[in-house]
């Protein structure tokens, strides 16, 4: 029994790529030649302490058409928020003395939408010129600590934005390299990245190699420039999965090592480590391994794998999906689709693939959850990405489950999000129509059970200008 | 003389029918085509060409389509109304139509219909169209580069686009001249054409200072070369330089056509300048300006350098902070076609919001929604929906956004935009609400011919799986044998949707 120890871990992630000199000087001229003119614009009249914390306080919305997504709708219906968690749903339910009372009458009441596909937080502006606002990704391949709990800027412009739409949790995650860290489930609320934060370290992320190389990091780039036979890219996709095997077995190891100390006083103590200790509870299969892939190959290869590491994998992309809807069915692995929207790939597949795609995964009884992969700007489109699901096929209400009940449960945290249920967090939206619809205005807010101003940049700048003449 | 060319098409439209239609013993031409649908496939026997081509652009029956909500974008919405389309025009719109037995019917009871959308900023159908080398590249031209094969224009003709502006890029301050087509997918690319009037590319801001080509640098490359202009201060003057020079190009001409009249025989003809000629059409208000730009103060720059060369700016395109300049741009009279809701993917677009649409409207500004992806092009409608909840355009505001106006706005709304008689039947039935994000499109007509039809794509689907079968079992197709993946990378949704900068084609390039 034998385990890596901090420093060949480093080593290796660094000898992985022989060009990684060549692409850390291209990305420092790159970032030199950026230029960097982020002037935030934040502080105004309407972004006062609420706008940051919400207002917390005992709340009950009567009179009102409530989704629970957990069991069937209510008519009528009254939800009763208290202490930041849902107390009370149902007809006839009494509403505390002190609360502030909302009359529901034309409101329907959904929880919030979970959005797993982003990178909220880690980044501003995605292209041209706003370096000094991008923490997504870290430098080398195998970095399964770098966490964006420790990066997600909590007064980013996104998190308003979205959450006045209805999306209240998002999952996000650092990208690039292989392993490329850790994910926050969080809240969009708060003054501070644990104010917000429901689980600092949700999830890893991984960018399983694809056939045919071009997988994580840079690699899409330079196998452009260097066009590896087919053979080498088997070979490079081989050695780049023994890379995430070899890390993930020292990991398991560590704990094992640990465990057998901690149990027996004369054992010698392993020396800490910090990146192996991280990903403990990842190859023990209590916390879910994120797998970042499109290709139908590709998802077969990422299942397999994380059974023989003994994962509790979840599909993140996913656009073949629909193609190995019984494998995934069959092997009880979840699956996050990203490109509902996304333009089929071959010019003779089917206009409405991707569409379709969801429906597909829920006939064959596959859990999945439906997210925008967009890193930010467009998170707050999430409704309309599961509504074009409903369009091609997919039962409504199962449209609405995959953006509220299955990501929570997806991610683990089925017990605390994700539907209207007594002791869940309450986030919770209330709309004056169907929450899918783009038409719909969200007209009350609630995460984390307290009352959000419907308030985002976006507005702010509208009532700074919409009279001026 | 556009009549003429109209009539020659019709007659090697109906020649082809028929020539089609006896060699695969199609239904009669009077009474519609069929086929349209996915991408035409080969016929189970006899031989393809001329006769599959034929059938696949079929001829434009008349059709009645009877009982729909019509949402009109002209005149609100009729219920259970009706819509009679003779010689590819709409002939009548109203309550229990009637027509003779050669018309096709088509039930439309619980559907909706509307004008077909126009997506007013689109490069699909385009191959290489940013002709970024120079800074004022008013000689060429999109209708060059179309490729009428782009399945991204039967994917829009799915999301019910029937006319989209094929715009040049935005790499340099005045760029090439764009082109209004149809959406006839199937036809050669000349028939997608319809007389629509003549306009030109200009840009502003980022994607100008960006192409000077310094931010693609390769180690251990020789350096491109720099290209003038890299501030929006040189934008200006580039402006400045070029109208400048239009203008003296102009009075040359004057000249000399003033004294051929004064009957001077020895005049001399100035040197013809293909860039300048479009601009002096601009000069002249024969040629509309589309101007990408992003940030307030320099669409004010561009408005003030049109209204002192005496000429009016058609449409700013992207415009993302038209809302902060709404007054200025209403009183140039100035129409803006806009993202519905894309922000903060460059520094330029972090001011971006979603109630600009309404603001520009309120502020009485002419605004359109438009898609500048292959992608967006594909869910215009949904787009527009959303100006519903941003600013609170009413139903019909919110759909002229992607029909009317945007007709108007490209000088084509006498022949489409709108449900009205005389328009072209330019069409689309929806099985929902069109502002619903259940609904999708069961049809789209163009000029009274079914150009994609639901039902029809699905029943060719097993045909074109045998036919891919085929294919891939015939010996040039095999896969080498160490096991190359098959299809193309993912293609990436998200950048092309915001940007056209480096636009290199339909496909969403970034």
């Amino acid at each position: 029994m034998k385990h890596s120890t901090h420093a060949t871990v480093f080593a290796r992630a660094l000898s992985l790529s022989r060009d990684f000199a060549a692409r850390a000087a291209l990305l420092s001229i790159v970032a030199a030649l950026s230029v960097v003119a982020a002037s935030a614009q934040q502080a105004s009249s309407n972004m006062g302490p609420a706008f940051m914390s919400g207002t917390p306080g005992t709340y009950a919305i009567r009179g009102a058409h409530i989704y629970p997504v957990s069991g069937p709708d209510i008519e009528n219906g009254t939800i009763v928020i208290a202490n930041g968690k849902i107390a009370a749903v149902g007809v006839g339910v009494s509403v505390p003395s002190g609360a502030r009372v909302i009359e529901g009458r034309g409101l329907s009441v959904y929880p919030g939408m979970i959005d797993l596909g982003t990178s909220m937080g880690l980044i501003e502006i995605t292209e041209q010129g706003a370096t000094g606002w991008v923490d997504t990704q870290e430098v080398g391949e195998l970095n399964p600590n770098a966490r964006a709990f420790y990066g997600i800027n909590p007064h980013s412009a996104h998190v308003a934005v979205t959450r006045v739409n209805g999306v209240t949790t998002v999952l996000s995650s650092p990208q690039g390299g292989l392993v490329s860290g850790q994910s926050a489930l969080v809240n969009l609320l708060g003054a501070t990245a644990p104010e917000m934060a429901v689980e600092r370290a949700a999830a890893l992320v991984v960018n399983y190699p694809r056939s045919g190389g071009g997988g994580g990091g840079f690699g899409g780039f330079f196998a452009v420039q260097q066009q590896p036979g087919a053979a080498d890219a088997a070979t490079q996709r081989e050695r780049q999965v023994e890379q995430i095997r070899k890390l993930l077995r020292d990991a398991e190891a560590y704990g094992r090592a640990w465990d057998a100390a901690n149990a027996d006083a004369k054992l010698p103590r392993p020396d800490r480590d910090v990146v192996l200790e991280s990903l403990v509870p990842y190859v023990r299969g209590q916390r879910p391994v994120v797998f970042r892939v499109d290709r139908e190959a590709d998802i077969r290869a990422a299942v397999r794998f994380a059974e023989e590491m003994k994962l509790k994998p979840v599909i993140l992309g996913a656009n073949d999906a629909w193609k190995v809807a019984s494998f995934l069915k069959e092997h009880n692995v979840p699956v996050v689709i990203t490109g509902v929207l996304d333009l089929p790939n071959r010019e003779d597949d089917a206009y409405d693939l991707m569409y379709e795609n969801a429906s597909k995964l829920q006939a064959a009884g596959v859990q999945f959850a439906i997210s925008t992969g967009d890193t930010a700007a467009n998170v707050r489109d999430l409704p309309y990405h599961a509504g074009m699901a409903a369009a091609f096929g997919l039962p409504r209400d199962a449209a609405l489950r995959a953006v509220t009940l299955n990501p929570a449960q997806i991610v683990g945290a089925g017990a605390q999000l994700g539907s209207l249920e007594v002791g869940k967090i309450a986030n919770v939206v209330a709309a004056d129509g169907d929450l899918l619809e783009a038409r719909t205005n969200i007209r009350h807010l609630f995460i984390n059970g307290r009352e959000v101003p419907l308030v985002s940049k976006h507005t702010e700048l509208y009532n700074q200008f919409k009279d001026r003449k | 003389m556009r009549k003429m060319f109209a009539l020659l098409v019709a007659l090697t439209t109906l020649a082809a029918s028929l020539a089609g239609a006896s060699a695969q013993t199609q239904p009669q031409p009077r009474r519609g085509n069929q086929r349209r649908g996915a991408p035409p496939t080969k016929p189970e026997s006899g031989t393809p060409s001329a006769a599959d081509s034929a059938s696949a652009a079929g001829a434009a029956g008349d059709v009645l389509i009877r009982n729909a909500t019509i949402l009109t974008a002209s005149h609100g919405t009729l219920a259970g109304s009706d819509i009679l389309i003779r010689r590819g025009k709409i002939a009548a719109v109203g309550a229990s139509l009637r027509a003779g037995s050669d018309v096709r019917v088509i039930d439309a009871t619980g559907k909706y219909v509307t004008p077909g959308i126009i997506d007013c900023h689109s490069h699909s159908a385009l191959d290489a169209i940013n002709e970024g080398t120079l800074s004022v590249t008013s000689m060429v031209r999109t209708r060059d580069a179309l490729n009428p094969n782009d399945i991204n224009v039967y994917r829009a003709l799915a999301g019910g686009v029937t006319a989209q502006n094929s715009l040049h890029g935005s790499a340099n301050t005045i760029g090439g001249q764009n082109v209004v087509m149809k959406m006839k997918y199937g036809r050669p690319a000349a028939e997608w054409l319809f007389g629509a009037p003549p306009g030109i590319k200009f840009a502003l801001g980022e994607n100008v200072k960006r192409s000077n080509n310094q931010n693609f640098i390769i180690v251990g490359q020789p350096q491109p070369p720099r290209r003038y202009p890299t501030t929006r201060m040189g934008q200006e003057e580039v402006l400045r330089d070029a109208f400048t020079r239009a203008r003296n190009y102009k009075r040359d001409w004057d000249e000399y056509r003033a004294a051929q009249t004064r009957g001077e025989r020895n005049a001399v003809p100035p040197r013809r300048d293909l860039q300048l000629e479009p601009l002096v059409e601009v000069l002249e208000g024969k040629r509309f300006v589309h101007a990408h730009s992003y940030r307030g103060d320099e669409i004010l720059m561009l408005l003030n350098v049109a209204e002192e060369f005496g000429f009016r700016v058609k449409t700013l395109q992207h415009v993302l902070e038209g809302y902060k300049v709404a007054p200025e741009i209403a009183r140039h009279g100035a129409g803006a076609s806009s993202f519905a809701d894309s922000w903060a993917y460059k520094l330029e677009a972090y001011d971006s919001i979603p109630y600009s649409s309404a603001i520009m409207t309120r502020a009485g500004v002419l605004v359109s929604i438009n898609s500048d992806s292959s992608e967006r092009a594909r869910r215009l409608n949904i787009d527009a929906a959303k100006m519903m909840k941003y600013g609170g355009l009413t139903e019909q505001e919110a759909l002229r956004l992607v029909t009317l106006n945007p007709a108007i706005q490209l000088g084509i709304d006498a022949r489409t935009g709108s449900i009205d008689v005389g328009k072209d039947a330019d069409i689309v039935i929806w099985n929902g609400h069109p502002f619903s994000v259940y609904s999708r499109v069961d049809q789209t007509y163009i000029e009274g011919e079914l150009f994609f039809d639901r039902e029809q794509d699905i029943k060719n689907r097993a045909a074109l799986q045998r036919e891919r079968e085929e294919l891939e079992k015939a010996e040039p197709n095999q896969a080498p044998s160490a096991g190359t993946p098959a299809g193309a990378p993912r293609p990436n949704r998200r950048p092309g949707g915001h940007d056209d900068e480096d636009t290199d084609g339909g496909h969403d390039n970034r």
